[in-house]
């Protein structure tokens, strides 16, 4: 892909839910050649001293693909949980668990979204009670200022900035915002609008893949 | 999580089928599961299915100083990581014992074989050497998690491209992948795993057993070795004496499953091959079929970039608009009215607004009442816990009235419901004089 062109679309989503046996949910999300699996475990038993009396404990681990997690990883991870408990109806399920596992397997750009993206699916797949639907998507400023949608690894690397937004399915709020590099208000205000935008895809990826599943065939 | 213990009942199930021959995915004993391999996009990234146990294999290089007995020998660094996406019972971070063994038994089986030549991975004596880690990451576990990890290991390591180095004197250049072309690690042999599952002392075997075989079995015996009929590495645990001729028999059945497998690790690197040669379409995405009813695929449509920055201008105007009321609304509310001892108000409002008309008040007094017995009771109940003298007959009668107290509280509670709030605390408040004058 030539970098003078911005892509203003997303780029070719592909998913696969209950690919893996043991897992209560789990689903794989591709989103060009960034790929992630994701798993749910629970509601179920928890050690004494995580239980909480009035709603389950989540935990996410985030694994990277090679090495040990480091301060990176850990701040991922903690990004995916915090937006995993907020539209997790954890107090239906009191002193129990929720434990989830993210497996990054290709990053070629968008990582976190597609993190975030494939949990959703994981959490859908394994039928948990949510509040709400989240949709992850991340874009690109480069220099001059032109947004790149979804953007790959090496328009990530050209970037002025890069910031990833999480939307609720209802009100299309913003659920959590990570960005890294310099931006005007102005600029961050077409991001998120562009965004938001395209959000609505996502939402309707999710309702495509789950109709195909349950429908009767 | 803890992992629900097998029954009894499936226990016995399993050891019957066994004797009888058949097994519960209806294989015969020296049968091996479907194996899959998929590679990723990018070199040495790989994903291996046994039947539904589920792999994955990932490679990375570094450039590190070599071990001062082994000075122009690069390092091999294995580590295979039971994942909590495998089985809720495998925890994050910490190896259990299973965990270790498995570890151990693949780092054996791949550095002690040789298979792959550290020498190559030299580029200054001494000094700077490839260091070259694999990482195997358990996805999904069903049994036999040591053949499927061998396949991807071997198979990752064959299938990963290192950047070519240039030594000139003693300047060391690494060319990135764009400007040369990466050099694939020399692999003499694939050494592999093959497992069986023995029951009954022996009497019975089966290969590649399942998690529900694995929990049964008496032990199990691990055979390493390559197409050239080499054991690599034999392991043996649980509690079963084996003969010499079954060892025998064991390593004749391997010698066949490790051949053919040899085979479809060649076909799936030479597939992988082909496909980046023709400039087709590979990796993981690749390999899951859009037909399954599990599976979905969407392209993204076209998003207006002109609209979305009107949008953005808009909602930057009405930030601006709405800054100029909230100035004016914080000026006049932030008084803060004292209501009473400790309550103050911001804004309207004041104290509470709500009436209570005589007759509500006067329920309210045989509630109280009530709730007092409620209270009366409850503390008769706290002193006999505490002695431990559980089996008074007094405690279990006065629970019989604090039941129907209960359930009158309850009528009330749901005929004025509103008003309730307000008296609970002047409730608490006598409550609490209770615990004071004993």
């Amino acid at each position: 892909m030539s970098n003078s062109s911005k892509r203003s679309n997303l780029r070719v989503m592909s998913a696969e839910l209950s690919l893996l046996s043991r897992p209560d949910g789990s689903a794989t999300l591709f989103q060009g050649d960034t790929c992630v699996m994701s798993a749910v475990y629970g509601p179920g038993e928890v050690r004494i001293n995580k239980e909480q009396i009035d709603r389950a404990t989540v935990e996410v681990i985030y694994k990277p693909r090679s090495g040990l997690p480091g301060c990176t990883e850990k701040s991922q991870e903690r990004l995916i949980r915090n937006t995993c408990e907020t539209v997790l109806l954890s107090s239906l399920h009191p002193r129990s668990s929720v434990s989830l596992t993210v497996q990054e397997m290709q990053n070629s750009g968008s990582l976190l979204a597609c993190c975030i993206n494939s949990m959703c699916l994981a959490l859908l797949d394994s039928g948990m009670s949510m509040k709400c639907l989240v949709a992850a998507v991340h874009c690109v400023l480069d220099f001059e200022g032109a947004v790149f949608l979804d953007a790959t690894d090496k328009e990530e690397k050209g970037a002025q900035a890069c910031v990833t937004f999480v939307f609720d399915s209802v009100d299309k709020n913003v659920v959590m915002v990570h960005a890294v590099g310099k931006y005007s208000v102005e600029q961050f205000n077409k991001c998120m609008s562009v965004c938001r935008t395209a959000s609505a895809d996502i939402f309707h990826f999710y309702r495509e893949t789950m109709t195909k599943k349950l429908k009767r065939s | 999580m803890r992992e629900t213990p097998l029954t009894n009942c499936e226990k016995d199930f399993v050891k019957k089928s066994v004797a009888e021959n058949r097994r519960i995915d209806g294989r015969q004993p020296y049968d091996t599961r479907k194996a899959k391999i998929t590679f990723g996009v990018d070199r040495g990234s790989c994903q291996v299915q046994l039947g539904q146990t589920r792999v994955f294999a990932q490679v990375s290089c570094e450039v590190a100083e070599p071990k001062p007995s082994r000075p122009s020998d690069g390092i091999l660094f294995v580590n295979l990581e039971l994942s909590p996406m495998a089985c809720p019972s495998f925890e994050a971070g910490r190896l259990s014992d299973y965990g270790v063994e498995l570890n151990r038994l693949l780092e054996r089986c791949l550095k002690e074989s040789r298979c792959l030549d550290t020498e190559s991975l030299c580029i200054t004596t001494g000094e700077k050497v490839w260091s070259i880690r694999v990482d195997v990451h358990v996805l999904n576990h069903d049994g036999n998690i040591i053949d499927a990890a061998s396949i991807a290991a071997i198979s990752v390591l064959a299938h990963f491209r290192r950047p070519d180095v240039t030594v000139s004197g003693t300047e060391i250049t690494i060319h990135p992948i764009e400007e040369r072309d990466p050099v694939p690690l020399s692999v003499h042999h694939m050494p592999l795993c093959v497992t069986f599952a023995f029951f009954e002392q022996g009497k019975y075997l089966v290969v590649d057993p399942t998690d529900l075989e694995e929990k049964v079995m008496d032990g199990k015996m691990v055979i390493g070795m390559n197409k050239h009929r080499e054991i690599c590495t034999l392991q043996i645990t649980g509690d079963i004496q084996l003969e010499k001729d079954q060892v025998l028999r064991c390593s004749n059945i391997a010698v066949v499953k490790v051949t053919e497998m040899t085979e479809l690790i060649h076909k799936a690197l030479d597939n992988d091959r082909q496909v980046r040669a023709s400039g087709g379409k590979f990796g993981f995405a690749e390999s899951i079929s859009i037909e399954k009813v599990t599976s979905n695929q969407m392209k993204g449509s076209e998003i207006n970039m002109e609209d979305a920055e009107e949008q953005a201008s808009a909602l930057v105007l009405s930030d601006q608009d709405s800054e100029t009321p909230s100035d004016t609304i914080e000026d006049e509310e932030t008084v803060v009215h004292v209501l009473n001892k400790g309550v103050g108000s911001i804004g309207q409002g004041g104290a509470s607004q709500w009436t209570i008309d005589e007759e509500e008040a006067e329920k309210m007094q045989t509630e109280v009442k009530f709730k007092m017995t409620r209270t009366k009771s409850a503390h008769k109940n706290l002193p006999t816990a505490t002695d431990g003298d559980l089996g008074d007959n007094s405690e279990e009668e006065e629970t019989i009235v604090l039941g129907q107290d209960m359930k009158i509280i309850s009528q009330q509670e749901r005929q004025n419901s509103q008003k309730m709030q307000t008296k609970t605390g002047d409730v608490k408040m006598k409550k609490g004089k209770k615990y004071m004058k004993k």
